[in-house]
Formats: structure tokens, C-alpha cells, sequence
């Protein structure tokens, strides 16, 4: 099982790497970009859980972890494993 | 009086701080390291500068699992004397000893200068020898401190006057220019509600002997010696 975790600064946090990027992309032309926010993608490699167990883990990482949330949203989606 | 440095990999400004208290200060001192569990009879533990960790995932967020952050915490719920100092007021708030969150400078620089502290309270452990409104000059050296929390926390931190230090310029006054990383309100140091845990971005610790450029840092040490005398001993 893989957990691919996406953790993203608050809406109220203000996020200057995604302001910076903003401006970058702004400045090569790419005028329709009204905004960006710069997260992280974290993957986990799970042993032998069922889905709601899975589920259950990981999410408790990313409030004890993975993300801090007095700054920080975080969401995961779960990936079986092929065959 | 014996201050307890600890040194988690990664820290850098542990030497520093070892130096002002047992040369500078001419108190006691022990080196704790981050796998230790017994604070060795400190009666202040400092958590230094650095990138404990490399700054992993958040700066703070892995420390704060070490063993001694369980002892420290400990020693902070009976009122023991912890000062966290840059990195050391991160892995604090990723402790959950202080409220808030440290994030990117602003301006997006790692940020290293003198900066001026305006004194908010001056009844804590750490700032006895200091007067309210007094104007300290300080160093700064991180990317990571803007302070940031959500707005009932910054209320009551305001409320309780647990905002110790914030940026201002050499006449006190707060500009939005004397503050170099964006934090809320030109806050640079905040205390617990108890007020036995404070947490500050600048560095005391580098600015303790003449020869450094200043010694406003050496008041702070100097309140934690004469504060000691009534606090609680690990």
C-alpha cells in the first residue's frame, strides 16, 4: 500500500514561495496565473494493512508528523498495490 | 546555578551559548545530549540554535521527538526554565511547550543582522534585568522565523502579555522595516502562559562580550542567573 500525502500551507497562512513563483510565472508570460501555493508531497510505503487500517495510520501521521496543523492542511489518498 | 545546553545533531550555536554561560557568566554548565534523559541538575535548559535535524521535513518537527524533549517537557510542566533560542524556539513550538508556528521569512532571505528587541515584559525569568520598553540590540541568522498563529491564540497571547520581545527600531518604535522576517505583530520572543518557557528567534547568546559587537545579550543571562535562585531544579 502507498499513501501519497499532500500537505499545503493554511488558506490563512500567507505563503511567499508561492507568491515568488506566482511573479515568476507572471513574468514569463503566463498572465492567467492569479495564484500559487507551494505545498509538499510526501509518499509512504505501507506493510500489510487493510484499507481502513491504512487509513486510519496514516492519517495520524500527518497530525502527529507529517504536517503541522497550526500552519498546515493535509490530505492522502491510498494506493493498492498492482496484481 | 547550572544551565543545561542541549545538543541535538545539527545544532550549531550550542558552543556559544556554553561559552557565554560558564566564561561570560561564570555559571555551571553541562552539555546535554539529545539521546539523554536526566537534565543533570540543570535549573535552566537551553535549546540552542542550529538545523537540529537538518531541518528535515519542518525546522523543529524531528527534534521534538528526541528523548530528552520528553525530560525538557517535563521539566517545563513543574516550572523548570527552558529557553529555546532560534532553532530552539522552533522545535518549542513544534513541542507544543509555545503556541504558534515558525515559517518562512517574508522576504524569502535567510536573514542574518543586528536587529533591535523592544522589551514587553519585564517580570519573567529571563528578562528580570531588563526594563519594559528597554531597547536591546540583538543578531539574527534564520529563514524560518515568521511567527505566525491563528488569531484566538495571538489575542490571548496579547491578552496575557506573553509577547516578551518584538522588532522595532533603535527608538523602540515597531516599523514594519525593523521587522526582517514578516512575523506577526514584530514578535520575536514569546513565554508560556506560566511564563517559565520562552521562546526567541534572535541570539542572545552572540552578543554577550564587547568584543562581539555588543553585550545587551549578557541581560538576559544575567535575569536567568538571578531568577534561579527560586526555580525549579531537574
Amino acid at each position: 500500500m502507498i499513501a501519497r500525502v499532500v500537505v499545503m500551507p493554511k488558506p490563512v497562512v500567507n505563503d511567499p514561495q508561492g507568491v515568488t513563483v506566482r511573479q515568476g510565472l507572471n513574468a514569463l508570460g503566463f498572465g492567467e496565473v492569479a495564484d500559487v501555493r507551494v505545498g509538499k508531497y510526501i509518499e509512504v510505503r505501507l506493510d500489510g494493512s487493510s484499507t481502513e487500517e491504512a487509513k486510519r495510520r496514516v492519517d495520524d501521521m500527518c497530525r502527529r508528523l507529517l504536517a503541522n496543523q497550526v500552519i498546515e492542511d493535509y490530505h492522502f489518498d491510498l494506493e493498492e498495490p498492482a496484481g | 546555578m547550572r544551565f543545561g545546553v542541549v545538543v541535538f545533531p545539527g545544532t550549531w550555536s550550542d558552543r556559544d551559548c556554553g561559552h557565554v554561560v560558564r566564561d561570560v557568566l561564570g555559571a555551571d554548565l553541562v552539555y546535554l545530549w539529545h539521546k539523554d534523559r536526566d537534565l543533570r541538575g540543570a535549573d535552566c535548559v537551553i535549546l540552542p540554535g542550529g538545523f537540529s535535524y537538518g531541518d528535515y521535513l519542518r525546522a523543529g518537527a524531528i527534534a521534538r521527538f528526541s528523548p530528552v524533549m520528553e525530560t525538557v517537557a517535563e521539566f517545563a510542566a513543574r516550572g523548570g526554565l527552558v529557553w529555546g533560542i532560534c532553532n530552539g524556539f522552533q522545535v518549542l513550538c513544534e513541542a507544543g511547550l509555545l503556541p504558534g508556528a515558525l515559517v518562512r521569512n517574508d522576504c524569502l532571505e535567510f536573514r542574518c543582522e543586528w536587529t533591535h528587541l523592544r522589551c514587553e515584559r519585564e517580570a519573567t525569568p529571563f528578562t528580570g534585568c531588563l526594563g519594559r520598553g528597554q531597547v536591546v540590540r540583538v543578531p539574527i541568522a534564520h529563514g524560518e522565523g515568521n511567527y505566525v498563529a491563528d488569531p484566538a491564540t495571538l489575542d490571548a497571547l496579547e491578552r496575557r502579555g506573553q509577547v516578551v520581545f518584538r522588532y522595532c527600531d533603535a527608538a523602540g518604535t515597531t516599523t514594519r522595516v525593523a521587522n526582517p522576517n514578516g512575523s506577526h505583530a514584530n514578535i520575536a520572543g514569546i513565554v508560556n502562559e506560566r511564563g517559565n518557557v520562552l521562546g526567541m528567534m534572535p541570539h542572545p547568546e552572540r552578543c554577550a562580550e564587547a568584543e562581539l559587537g555588543g553585550t545587551d545579550g549578557l541581560l538576559l543571562f544575567r535575569s536567568v542567573l538571578e531568577a534561579a535562585a527560586g526555580a525549579v531544579r531537574a
